[in-house]
């Protein structure tokens, strides 16, 4: 009994500081609220949207915000909130899954590389370096003309793009662990290489990838919606929030809620993820803080 | 010096092989025939035919590749399927306004991000540095397209001070500059922030101070030179990244630059020009970043013998 006390005593005393730590830092907190509601939007979408997203209703086309459309109407009458509300869906599938492919990739790649290295590591780092060739947007603009527009091809193509990130995180983290006493020692007493990547290695790179994924997740709702915003997205009857915005693209003197309020959600989900980036960062490291 | 720009040159070459052998087999990756992409959506029978006979697409892939490869050792990235023109013509022409978009935005971001990373540095911890910093990770969430048509909103359509599209006056750079911007400022305040607050945290600033040099002096003539090695790296990425064209801005605001082209191009399925243009810019940013790690090396020389 009194061991189980003491027990939870230890455990409150490790975690106490970590919370604390959460909660004193400003940027966390909102960023930590921002992407929650964001979360909480797409879990609940049917239920806050007051209308079908795609239903066209050509009587009320072009209609500014009001009480019964809080948003507004686009050009084909359909309600915005409502377009908008459901949008959230996608961003998370967006945002979600490239960071996804980006991880899993990107970091069994680092791993690999760094625990083997030679020609191995020679071998990955050149074909990374190919990937990190390509500018910006450019990489998935070159996947998206191949393939065609959709959310899937998009979720590919900024995945794909996101390896080099972290492949390089992790292989350095890796080269440094490999010296370390505990991974020679696993070794020695015979643990197979993927046994020793993933239970002595990969653990110390958590913190790292973690604070990576935040940065990447509102990278890709950035260049996401971007790209469907000049049409080599999310195709526009889907109520992706840049597909919206590229709906109103020929109404900006005429009905600027169109673009106006799917552009600032995705300015409040980005600044929310990148907030949960920053605040992690001081929080889980402090050494990579200032 | 000159050895190690050699070394850098040397390594570069497995990439520069590398992209040429992604941006060779885009076209296999497209579904459908080789030969039928490549000729375009109007092309007859004969024309396919024609072209798939002159680029030897009935080969195998190894020699399709060395074809390609001896094509653009002469110069030719092919012909557009749209205007029948040279790949490299149709880039060279859009070139420059990119380049004049690229030079205003690294210029201006370089300015603001730097001048507000330093205020931000020098009142670490008050509420200079809260308001700059706060202003920049807006500025890293605010989508650029957003600025940019918030701009065109205000002062096109409603101040009517900017013309809302094209490049035909000096009026016409302001907005796409502006917009094109606001990322890479905010990208360089904050790294200048941590550079600058490292840079004071050293022992030769305490000595600089312990001289009696004055605070102004201190930050500027001692500091801001070492702090400013990190953000070269940065300006140099960013230059080569804008190079390559803003695809969306560049759209938005009917500019006629290569990231207009390579997306049009795009939906007229011209294929030899999306290649022509996507192996050109990664060229160009890997030459840009070939200058930057360089030019980092003269600058910090602990890089060129470590």
């Amino acid at each position: 009994m009194a061991s189980a006390v003491l027990a939870a005593a230890a455990r409150r005393r490790r975690v106490t500081p970590l919370l604390r730590r959460v909660r004193r830092s400003p940027p966390l907190v909102v960023g930590l609220v921002l992407f929650g509601a964001l979360l909480l939007m797409a879990a609940f979408a049917p239920l806050i949207a007051p209308a079908d997203p795609i239903a066209i209703q050509v009587s009320e086309r072009l209609q500014p915000p009001s009480a019964a459309h809080l948003f507004g109407t686009d050009d084909f009458g359909r309600d915005l909130f409502s377009r908008v509300v459901w949008g959230s869906r996608l961003a998370v599938r967006l945002g979600t899954l490239s960071v996804l492919v980006a991880a899993t990739g990107g970091v069994a790649l680092g791993l690999v590389a760094g625990y083997y290295r030679g020609w191995v590591d020679n071998l990955i780092s050149r074909l990374l370096e190919v990937v990190l060739a390509f500018p910006g947007e450019l990489f998935a603009i070159a996947i998206i003309a191949v393939l065609g527009p959709s959310l899937d091809n998009l979720i590919v193509a900024l995945g794909l793009f996101g390896w080099p990130g972290y492949a390089r995180l992790v292989r350095g983290s890796v080269l440094s662990a490999g010296q370390r006493e505990y991974v020679e020692a696993a070794r020695a007493i015979g643990a197979r290489a993927s046994r020793v990547m993933l239970r002595h290695i990969l653990p110390n790179v958590v913190a790292p990838v973690i604070i990576l994924s935040a940065t990447r997740f509102g990278g890709a709702l950035l260049a996401g919606s971007g790209l469907s915003f000049i049409g080599l997205g999310v195709p526009i009857p889907q109520p992706e929030w840049g597909a919206i915005m590229a709906t109103g693209r020929d109404y900006i003197g005429s009905a600027w809620w169109i673009v106006v309020f799917p552009g600032v959600l995705i300015a409040t989900a980005v600044l929310g993820v990148n907030l949960v980036g920053d605040g992690l960062r001081d929080v889980l490291d402090p050494r990579l803080g200032d | 010096m000159g050895r190690y720009v050699l070394r850098r040159l040397v390594l570069a070459l497995p990439v520069l092989l590398g992209v040429s052998v992604a941006v060779f087999l885009m076209i296999e990756l497209v579904p459908g025939d080789p030969a039928t992409v490549l000729a375009g959506d109007t092309a007859s029978a004969d024309q396919v035919e024609r072209i798939r006979h002159e680029l030897g697409l009935d080969q195998p892939l190894p020699v399709q590749y060395l074809r390609f490869v001896e094509r653009l050792a002469h110069g030719s990235l092919g012909e557009s399927t749209r205007t029948h023109r040279e790949v490299l013509l149709e880039i060279a022409e859009r070139f420059p306004y990119t380049l004049a978009l690229a030079l205003g935005a690294v210029t201006l971001s370089t300015v603001v991000g730097v001048g507000l990373g330093i205020l931000a540095a020098i009142n670490r911890g008050r509420a200079g540095d809260h308001v700059t910093m706060g202003i920049a990770i807006v500025g890293l969430s605010v989508p650029t397209f957003l600025l940019a048509i918030v701009g065109i909103i205000v002062f096109s359509l409603a101040l009517h001070w900017l013309p809302v599209t094209g490049a035909r006056t000096w009026q016409s750079y302001i907005l796409p500059i502006v917009a094109l911007s606001l990322h890479s400022a905010a990208v360089k305040a904050r790294i200048t922030r941590s550079s600058m607050l490292e840079v004071l945290g050293q022992e030769y600033l305490r000595t600089a101070r312990a001289k009696g040099l004055r605070e102004r002096l201190v930050i500027l003539r001692h500091a801001l030179k070492n702090a400013l090695i990190p953000v070269t790296t940065i300006v140099g990425l960013q230059f080569g990244a804008l190079l390559g064209g803003a695809f969306i801005i560049e759209n938005i605001f009917g500019w006629p630059g290569v990231g207009r082209l390579a997306v049009q191009a795009i939906f007229n399925r011209d294929f030899p020009l999306v290649q022509g243009t996507v192996l050109l810019v990664a060229v160009a940013y890997l030459l840009s970043n070939l200058v930057v790690d360089v030019l980092y090396a003269w600058l910090d020389p602990r890089i060129r013998y470590g």
